[in-house]
């Protein structure tokens, strides 16, 4: 019995030491993963979340957003708008080095914008820099940016990675994107693109002591994995896309689940050029005929919250009390008699596969809603490159969509809503009103007048309906019980990584 | 000319005409590699920058002409160059190869241990409970898609036991043995088991025609021993359709196991392709499948050779 027990142990232990079973951490190195990997090491031409969440960790910009989205300092300690808005000087932190071991300098600064705003460098984010007329760096720790106009949401924008600061020296040599050298909290010692990165803790970092010594991130591409990681205690950190996978975490004792409501809205797009979208009415019937939180429940598992536009802290309004927020059949079918169409139509709506995980249920439950008015949709579900291309070229009549948010109202909706936005073949719809309350809220600095500003065009934009918006998810990290100390953001940034501590 | 050489001399010409429909085919597919970085931030590019990107991934020049360069490079011995790695096309391949082969090596392994045995043990029960019962199991296991299994196999274990193999960092066979092999068991029975079933059901079926041949007759009448009949008699000459169906499988797992692969985080030449599709790696995306093309000519060409090896009276390439 006792022979047969210690055989069994034996075995047992074998079995354990092939499948490497791994034992707790015995090192703070920080075991992480994610299912998405980066696709490349640019950070002003990395436009993707996957590629930002890790270059957030490699590299800085001059300043950076809070987790209450509040602009705090990075490379730069101070900062301010004179001229009337026409000029932006920052005093960079004297400590700030690059992995290096060299100084961060205003050269340095002034050669990272000029290579944004540089059209060969092919940088999407340029688009949000352009009021820039010149860059001037008086002595060794001051940068001063002239501006061509006012433009509040500039300061913002430079929060961004993709306004990351990167070495003169590297620009010069034309190495940036193949080398990573920032001045951030870690240093990427291997990238094995899909595959894994190694990152170790930058000891000379001005932004204070980094919790733990590096971090070391696996790419598990089935979400599942990594939940079944996290539980055999594999990985200490993992991030997560699918809310059916997260909602699964609070059921295991040893981890914990961090949900921050993100940015970024899901939204079902009308095409306002297309027949009968461009009827006002039409449009209004279909907002009126949708569930918002029945869309949520339904697609995502309840895990978010119903929203109007704009969806940053300090500018969200009661969502109740937009127009149409409470579901109404009776005036949807009045709204569509009026407009000419009382038996309804058919269109087609577009989505992406897997992006977001929702997309296709979101789909379906609006299909089967804007059924009871007479629309009949048919669902075309697309590869998500596919869907981007017919998304940019406005090739579609209604698009599901999780779209981007930013920090500030401005830089967030220019885009889409100014005669001159970038993205207007996409969005559709422009007017007078949207236009003139968005130049008025790129210049207004008093803070509670820009809130009247944006609250005025949030009420405009939902009644004009081009859009209608659904709901905001959430962004989710999970984490064993001994992982300490990480603070998420609403722009889904792992930057918290840098104070994170690992328990023994 | 020799029957291999003859077939050796296709090779080119069909590898030419993979690669056309390849190069075509990926351009054909809406978006490019610029959408494919940047998403719908594309959108916010001058048509400045977009001709930057445009001539960076070198997607600027009419589709004959960068088909021209790239058949160029493919006969100097170079595939191009990975935009997502950044490294020549060829070195990134091999690097995933061996895994794949390992993995298609060790799924074959498990469904001809598994799936001979149970066929010829289901023939020779024909009708009987037992026979019912390995086909049954057979049934399922093909019926049932791999990732549904990979995914109950890693829930039950980490679940169940709380032990999972280390996933995220693949070590190779020959840098420590015994961690790959702990890393690739889960993931070839995974594959084995549907490949198995399919091995269990032609096997039957092939050994039950064979059994009612004259000549198994005849050895039996003569008093041959049951087991010296179905091993020695029967078998040799019920393996020509399993050799297809394995030569086929085979072929189709040296083309990577996408969903496997995806699902216990192997980096093997499935992961290798889909990604290279979904971020429009181009060059990558060719010289994948022109070495996926490759492989499969070469499996097909052992096929056809062992073939002759189990039944001289197959004469290869001459006359019908």
């Amino acid at each position: 019995m006792g022979r047969h027990f210690s055989m069994r142990l034996i075995a047992g232990l074998a079995i354990a030491a092939t499948l490497g079973v791994a034992s707790p951490a015995s090192s703070a190195t920080l075991r992480m993963a994610w299912s998405q990997d980066a696709t490349g090491l640019d950070p002003h031409k990395q436009t993707a979340f996957s590629s930002i969440r890790l270059l957030e960790l490699i590299y800085e910009p001059l300043v950076r957003l809070d987790k209450d989205l509040k602009i705090v300092p990075a490379i730069a300690s101070s900062w301010e708008f004179s001229d009337g808005g026409k000029q932006l000087t920052f005093k960079l932190n004297p400590n700030a080095k690059f992995q290096d071991g060299k100084p961060v300098t205003p050269a340095d600064v002034k050669a990272s914008f000029e290579r944004v705003l540089d059209e060969k460098t092919a940088a999407a984010a340029r688009a949000n820099f352009r009021s820039i007329a010149s860059i001037e760096t008086p002595d060794q720790t001051t940068v001063v940016f002239k501006l061509s106009q006012p433009d509040v949401p500039l300061l913002t924008a430079m929060a961004s990675i993709n306004a990351a600061i990167v070495p003169a020296s590297e620009i010069a040599a034309g190495s940036v994107g193949t080398k990573a050298l920032g001045s951030g909290p870690f240093k990427l010692e291997k990238w094995d693109p899909n595959s894994k990165e190694v990152l170790s803790a930058n000891k000379d970092w001005a932004g204070g002591r980094v919790g733990v010594d590096g971090i070391d991130i696996s790419v598990l591409p089935d979400e599942t994995a990594i939940l079944a990681s996290l539980r055999t205690k594999q990985i200490d950190f993992a991030l997560l896309n699918d809310p059916l996978v997260a909602t699964l975490v609070p059921k295991e004792t040893n981890l914990t689940l961090n949900r921050t409501p993100v940015l970024a809205y899901h939204v079902l797009q009308l095409n306002a050029s297309r027949k009968p979208m461009n009827e006002l009415g039409v449009r209004q019937a279909i907002s009126c005929a949708i569930d918002r939180q029945d869309v949520l429940d339904t697609a995502s598992v309840g895990e978010g919250k119903v929203t109007g536009p704009l969806t940053m802290p300090g500018y969200t309004s009661d969502a109740s009390q937009l127009f149409c927020y409470k579901r109404d059949v009776e005036k949807a079918k009045k709204l569509m008699a009026d407009a000419g169409y009382p038996d309804g139509f058919s269109a087609t709506v577009i989505a992406a596969n897997g992006e977001p995980a929702t997309a296709a249920s979101e789909a379906q439950v609006i299909q089967s809603q804007l059924a009871e008015i007479g629309v009949k949709l048919d669902i075309k579900m697309m590869e998500l490159n596919v869907y981007v291309d017919a998304w940019l070229k406005g090739d579609f009549d209604m698009a599901v969509a999780l779209n981007g948010g930013r920090a500030d109202p401005y830089s967030m909706y220019n885009r889409y809503w100014t005669k001159a936005g970038n993205l207007q073949k996409v969005a559709n719809y422009i007017d007078d009103t949207l236009d003139g309350q968005m130049q008025k809220g790129r210049e207004e600095t008093d803070p509670a007048k820009r809130k009247a500003i944006f609250a005025d065009f949030e009420k405009h934009l939902v009644e004009m309906s081009p859009w209608v918006w659904l709901y905001t998810s959430y962004s989710y990290t999970a984490q064993q019980k001994n992982v300490q100390g990480f603070i998420p953001t609403p722009e889904g940034s792992l930057f918290g990584l840098s104070k994170v501590t690992v328990q023994q | 000319m020799s029957y291999l050489t003859r077939r050796l001399s296709t090779f080119p010409l069909v590898m030419l005409g993979v690669s056309v429909l390849v190069f075509v085919a990926i351009r054909m597919v809406p978006g490019d590699a610029i959408t494919a970085m940047l998403g719908t931030e594309a959108g916010l590019l001058t048509p400045a920058q977009r001709e930057a990107l445009a001539n960076y991934f070198g997607i600027d020049q009419p589709i004959a002409v960068q088909y021209w360069h790239w058949l160029l490079g493919v006969f100097r011995g170079d595939l191009g160059i990975s935009v997502t790695y950044g490294k020549p096309v060829l070195g990134v391949i091999l690097e995933r190869f061996p895994l794949t082969l390992q993995l298609a090596l060790m799924s074959m392994c498990v469904a001809l241990l598994v799936g001979l045995p149970a066929g010829v043990f289901a023939a020779t029960r024909n009708e009987r409970m037992s026979d019912l019962g390995v086909r049954i199991f057979a049934m399922i296991g093909q019926s049932t898609p791999n990732f549904v299994v990979g995914l109950l196999i890693i829930y039950t274990l980490s679940a169940g036991f709380g032990i999972l193999p280390t996933m995220g960092e693949f070590t190779p066979l020959l840098a420590h043995p015994l961690r790959n092999l702990g890393q690739m068991i889960l993931p070839a029975l995974t594959l084995g088991f549907a490949f198995a079933a399919s091995v269990t059901r032609i096997s039957r079926s092939a050994m039950l025609d064979v059994l009612s041949d004259d000549y198994v007759r005849t050895a039996r009448s003569k008093g041959v021993p049951k087991r010296s009949v179905i091993w020695r008699h029967a078998l040799p000459n019920a393996l020509i359709p399993v050799v297809t169906l394995s030569g086929v499988e085979f072929g189709y797992l040296l083309g990577g196991a996408v969903l496997v692969e995806q699902i216990y985080a192997l980096p093997g030449l499935g992961r290798l392709v889909l990604d290279a599709i979904l971020q429009r790696d181009y060059a990558l995306v060719q010289g994948c499948v022109l070495f996926i093309a490759f492989n499969f000519m070469v499996v097909n060409l052992i096929v056809d050779l062992v073939y002759v090896a189990l039944d001289p009276r197959i004469r290869l390439g001459e006359g019908g």
